[in-house]
């Protein structure tokens, strides 16, 4: 072939050498420069994403731990009677739980008679939340009250920032969130081994919390979970019966057409949009309760729609055509086929294709801050008909808190769901490869 | 009934037609059931869809119409002084009369006369407020008279809706039942009829999706159109700033309009695109050409599952990382050279999305760099060329349609994200062409117009399905067009 | 070649009239979208006796075969004219529910295709789709008989709940014939049966086959014309989309009238 070029084309010949070394060395310097390129591409990529894993974990590991102190809260007895001495539901209610925390805080370290602002001091070690704590307790078992009983309870926020290290002890007191006293204090406690950082439970139980360490996860993974639930039952059938039509029964005119673009189409519309789309038609013209996690299912399952619609056709596809005639033949109606041979053999690939959408709608955020599922919620929902969150729309109100707490607490959650995509997207590698049938 | 309690009693009806069905059908060949047309189950379903099918539909159409025509009911009977103001105040008359309605079937007989003399004008007003109040029923002000008889009217006519469909649902059922159930002969299609009521339904599963797309477009044209109608749309489509002001309520008395212009906020999202496909096009390119034309299995064994969980993480994530990470850390690389870059900046969003993007580059560039046929190739090496001259100039210029494709469903992906720019890209409308300034983006507006209050009549609500159409239709063109040209480039080869 | 010239559809040669045809064709022609597959076949079929239909690839004959059970209906562009009956009943008359047509005309495909479920399963969908079995003694019963039929029962009387896609070919094709015996038909057509077998398992099909004619009509479609000759009794040629000449299996591979068929027997083209 070489001669031929030179011969056909004297004039280069004549000014260029054929296999000229020279040349010859430039051309291979350039192709390994191109491959280059490309293996560093793909380095690249991967470096970003060790990159953001680290930073993700290196930020978010420590919320899975929470700092609490063991303390011998004496339940004295007054503090939960009303005014003609009996215990009452509304005097426990009522009680003073942050003084008990503190005196019991105060005995622990042995400070006697403190004054005001050392009363103070002391309050800031132990968190808010140890009202709940101390009041569960009770509830528990009333007959307590009046005795002296060990609690582990919540430290405050800086101190579990001290202990985790984030807060710098070299920082000079007056910038220091605690200053030397308490920081002695927190060091005595953990010598004496009151302090301590434990499994942070709270994460995945508590609710909304305006103080970092009684804030969780509990009512973003319910919700998360209701509208899981309502995707898999809206999107899959409607994906799936939707895949089936297409595929088996349509014929091919400009209708089917116009489905098969729509599709594919929507499957590309930026999810804001039908965040847009919930927001018109399921709040305001249905009339149906914002921040319900109902809304946000119904969101996400039109938009996972396309996903199953096109993993369920692919499946079905898969299926040779010899099944469907083996059933005809035997006289079976398509429909049979359809249903005794077709689906169940495409049933892998179609879960395959269910998970895959579920993560997706798992990850989603954006239509659902449309649809007010960005709530301060407290309380569990319990249908979802209820105000609730998601988790994902969890870890971006958290972002937007300014304490260091919920810094960690955002990585944290963010773990935690990329734990759930992870699982999810491991089951759908699995189910690939256990049921995977070669024709 | 409430449309709960009628669907359970369809449910009811169509199991008992089904067992009534079966048994006939047996009756009818005298149990030698290999001489009906169908299985028996078929006659059952035969019978059951029947019965529940037509009811089912008019209950749902019904409930869905229903508080339309009772709402249009109501208003009709307003006194004249509350049909002759502005549609917003009567819309509050109307929630009012809706929630008085709502508690008045809870009171007892006592607490319903207080409030019946109170409409009558025997008893102060505050009364039958305090007693709704009671029943969890929140007005704001003291209720006017028609405001309570309203809320009677509604009581009623919302009763004798749910009589009528109850009514409706039951002879429905009743004659459809009645007509398959005496249909029944030996050689009734039993089957094919099921399978067509089956057929049906797969239709309509199909056609969710085209409602979907009819729907988006739909109601965000609707709001858009409402939106126009105080905002001209020169005003929305040319205006260069973006000031929508917070205040909607008194809005009239303060005089102070706000001003909605596209412009900025369309050039931040395209600023940021162009960033991002910037990081996007080379790395997301070069990574497919490698995979696809030089890695060995194993290293696209691994390589692929690795921009695969590129492509899995949420961007919620990636926001995330933009904020807490990357931000400061371009700021900080800043100080050192001694540029300013602000933490949330078209940098710190372009690039970041420009990462979250690759996959999306790589795997759909990938799928078309291998549909062009080996023979190209061949005939390349054949000449004597090298490797990466048959790619750059053989295989690249074959492939570059479907690329062009790629990089255009890439560019509507960057154009439509959402949470990366709502973390990292700032909030201020800024005209600018310095990369390090932040920027905001039509998405960021979207959210922060319809987080918080919502008042469906003002502006400040209404611009943000102005916004969500403007988004929809640039996505909508680049993605139609970019799959036409990735399905004609696949025809091409196939 | 030009089709039109070639054999206008009266020039059909019929060696041998049949007395109460099974299965009678009249004019049948199939449109594929515009263009046409088979033109005017006339073709009357013995009952329980074994009809071959030869001739090259592409020229009709697997055509014809699927339009006697109604599988071209499965093909959208397909369209089918003409007549054709069995037992004296149009197929095609709109009325007739091509369910049940197929569970009354078994069909055996080219491939073995055993649906991906154990052998007794294969069996017994047609009997349970079509409620011929009244209870499990019953389907057990239709299945080990179908079985039998087939020659296969010795073979997997032990395993019948394992996977029937485990089998060997040939046994994968005795058992989807099995399984279209199940559905008791009258007429089982079988679409070049023994071309994915080992010539072994095709005489144990051809073996099927002679016995099964004593009481199923059977049609196969077949590129061999040895095997024509061992198994059938009339046979039919087809020539690009049409019938050229039909009659005794003897008389048409001894004797043969047709230019055409007298090429393709003595191996002139094919």
């Amino acid at each position: 072939m070489a001669t031929q070029d030179t011969i056909s084309s004297p004039a280069a010949a004549s000014s260029r050498q054929l296999n000229d070394p020279a040349l010859l060395r430039r051309r291979y310097s350039a192709e390994r420069r191109f491959q280059a390129y490309g293996l560093a591409a793909i380095m690249v990529a991967l470096f970003f994403l060790v990159v953001l894993f680290t930073s993700i974990i290196s930020q978010g590991w420590t919320a899975f731990l929470q700092s609490s102190i063991r303390l011998d809260v004496t339940l004295d007895k007054s503090e939960f009677t009303d005014a003609d001495g009996n215990v009452s539901d509304k005097a426990i209610r009522l009680a003073n739980y942050a003084k008990l925390g503190r005196d019991a805080l105060q005995n622990a370290l042995g400070i006697e008679k403190p004054g005001r602002p050392e009363k103070r001091k002391l309050k800031e070690l132990l968190s808010r939340g140890i009202d709940t704590q101390i009041r569960d307790v009770i509830e528990a078992d009333r007959s307590r009250i009046g005795q002296t009983v060990p609690i582990w309870l919540l430290a405050s926020d800086n101190v579990d920032a001290l202990l985790k290290g984030s807060i710098d002890r070299d920082v000079p007191e007056a910038r220091r969130q605690l200053d030397n006293r308490q920081v002695a204090w927190v060091d005595k406690l953990v010598e004496e081994g009151r302090l301590e950082k434990k499994f942070n439970w709270g994460l995945f139980t508590f609710g909304a919390s305006s103080q970092p360490e009684t804030a969780g996860l509990g009512v973003a993974i319910i919700g998360s979970f209701f509208m899981m639930l309502i995707v898999a039952l809206v999107a899959v059938p409607i994906g799936v019966a939707a895949a089936a039509y297409l595929e088996e029964f349509a014929p091919k005119n400009t209708l089917t057409d116009i489905i098969e673009v729509n599709i594919n189409n929507l499957a590309a519309v930026p999810s804001i949009v039908f965040g847009l789309l919930g927001l018109a038609i399921f709040i305001n013209f249905m009339g149906l309760p914002r921040s319900a996690s109902l809304v946000g299912g119904l969101v996400l399952s039109l938009m996972t729609l396309p996903t199953v619609i096109i993993a369920t056709r692919a499946a079905i596809r898969a299926v040779p055509p010899s099944i469907r005639e083996a059933a005809l033949g035997v006289g079976a109606s398509r429909m049979q086929a359809l249903f005794h041979h077709v689906l169940p053999l495409a049933l892998p690939g179609i879960l395959t294709g269910t998970i895959i959408g579920l993560v997706q709608a798992l990850g989603e955020t954006a239509p659902l801050l449309m649809i007010g599922l960005v709530a301060f919620v407290v309380d569990y929902p319990v249908t979802p008909m209820d105000p609730a969150t998601a988790l994902p729309v969890q870890i971006y109100m958290w972002a937007s808190s300014a304490e260091r707490g919920f810094v960690e607490r955002t990585m944290g959650a963010t773990l935690v769901l990329l734990l759930f995509l992870f699982v999810m997207n491991a089951a759908a590698v699995y189910l690939r490869r256990r049921f995977e049938r070669k024709w | 009934m409430s449309t709960w309690l009628i669907t359970v009693g369809l449910l009811a009806a169509a199991a008992a037609a089904y067992l009534l069905s079966l048994f006939k059908a047996r009756a009818t060949v005298k149990g030698e059931v290999s001489k009906l047309h169908s299985r028996l189950g078929y006659y059952g379903s035969y019978a059951a869809i029947w019965t529940i099918l037509p009811a089912l539909l008019i209950t749902f159409i019904w409930t869905a119409a229903e508080p339309q025509v009772i709402r249009s009911l109501v208003e009709k009977d307003l006194p004249q002084s509350v049909q002759s103001q502005p549609d917003a105040l009567k819309s509050l008359a109307l929630g009012r009369i809706a929630s008085v309605a709502e508690g008045l079937p809870k009171l007892s007989e006592d607490e319903f006369k207080v409030v019946e003399k109170a409409r009558l004008g025997f008893a102060p007003m505050t009364d039958a407020q305090n007693i709704l109040q009671e029943k969890g029923v929140v007005l704001g002000s003291t209720p006017e008279p028609y405001v309570i008889s309203a809320g009677y009217d509604q009581v009623i006519y919302k009763q004798n809706s749910r009589w009528m469909i109850t009514g409706i649902a039951a002879l429905l059922a009743v004659l459809g039942f009645a007509y398959s159930y005496f249909s029944i002969r030996p050689r009734l299609k039993a089957r094919n009829t099921v399978e067509n009521v089956v057929l049906g339904t797969l239709i309509a599963a199909s056609t969710v999706a085209i409602l979907t797309t009819v729907g988006i477009v739909f109601s965000v044209l609707f709001e858009t159109i409402h939106f126009f109608s105080e905002v001209p749309p020169a005003e929305f489509f040319f205006g260069t700033v973006w000031d929508p002001r917070f205040t909607s309520v008194g809005r009239e008395l303060s005089g102070a309009e706000g001003q909605f212009g596209l412009i900025p906020l369309l050039w931040g999202t395209l600023f940021i695109s162009f960033v991002a496909l910037l990081v996007a096009v080379p790395i997301g390119l070069f990574a497919a050409i490698y995979m696809s034309e030089y890695a060995g299995p194993k290293l696209r064994g691994f390589a692929k599952p690795v921009l695969e969980i590129l492509a899995g993480i949420p961007t919620i994530v990636y926001g995330l990382f933009a904020l807490v990470t990357f931000g400061p850390f371009l700021r900080d690389t800043g100080d050192l050279i001694g540029l300013d870059i602000a933490a949330s900046s078209v940098l710190t969003a372009g690039i970041v999305m420009g990462i979250m993007i690759i996959p999306f580059v790589s795997s759909l560039s990938d799928d078309i760099i291998s549909s062009v046929p080996q023979a190209l190739r061949e005939g390349s090496y054949g000449l004597g060329a090298t490797k990466s001259e048959t790619i750059k100039k053989v295989v690249l210029p074959a492939a570059l349609p479907g690329i062009v494709g790629a990089v255009m469903l890439a560019a509507s992906r960057a154009i439509g994200e959402t949470m990366i720019v709502v973390l990292a890209a700032g909030i201020a409308a800024n005209l600018t062409l310095n990369p390090f300034e932040p920027v905001t983006t039509i998405t960021v507006k979207i959210v922060s117009q319809l987080t918080g209050d919502l008042e469906f009549n003002s502006p400040q609500t209404l611009v943000a399905f102005a916004l969500g159409l403007t988004l929809f239709a640039i996505t909508l063109v680049l993605n139609i067009y970019a799959l036409y040209i990735v399905r004609k480039y696949r025809e091409q080869y196939d | 070649m030009d089709q039109q010239v070639a054999t206008p559809a009266s020039s059909a040669i019929i060696r041998s009239a049949v007395d109460d045809p099974k299965v009678t064709s009249k004019d049948v022609c199939v449109f594929y979208g515009e263009k046409q597959a088979l033109f005017d076949v006339n073709l009357d079929v013995p009952r329980n006796a074994v009809t071959a239909l030869i001739g090259p690839s592409g020229c009709g004959k697997s055509t014809y075969l699927r339009c006697i059970n109604r599988m071209n209906d499965t093909i959208p562009i397909a369209r089918v004219t003409g007549e054709i009956k069995i037992d004296g009943q149009d197929i095609y008359d709109p009325d007739l529910d091509v369910v049940e047509l197929r569970a009354r005309v078994g069909m055996v495909f080219q491939k073995p295709n055993p649906f991906p479920k154990s052998i007794f399963d294969n069996i017994a969908y047609g009997p349970r789709i079509h409620g011929l079995v009244r209870d499990k003694t019953d389907l057990d019963e239709l299945v080990s008989e179908s079985l039998e039929r087939a020659g296969l029962w010795n073979e997997v009387k032990d395993r019948l709940h394992e996977p029937g896609t485990g089998l060997s070919g040939g046994q994968q094709q005795r058992l989807c014939i099995a399984r279209a015996i199940a559905t008791k038909p009258d007429v089982i057509l079988m679409d070049e049966p023994c071309s994915a077998l080992d010539p072994i398992a095709t005489a144990k099909v051809e073996e099927l086959m002679l016995e099964l004619r004593q009481n199923y009509t059977i049609m196969i479609v077949t590129h061999s014309m040895a095997q024509a000759q061992r198994v059938a009794d009339k046979t039919a040629f087809f020539h690009i989309g049409y019938m050229v000449e039909y009659g005794d299996t003897k008389q048409i591979f001894e004797d043969p009238q047709d230019k055409r068929t007298q090429d393709y027997i003595f191996g002139r083209f094919g």
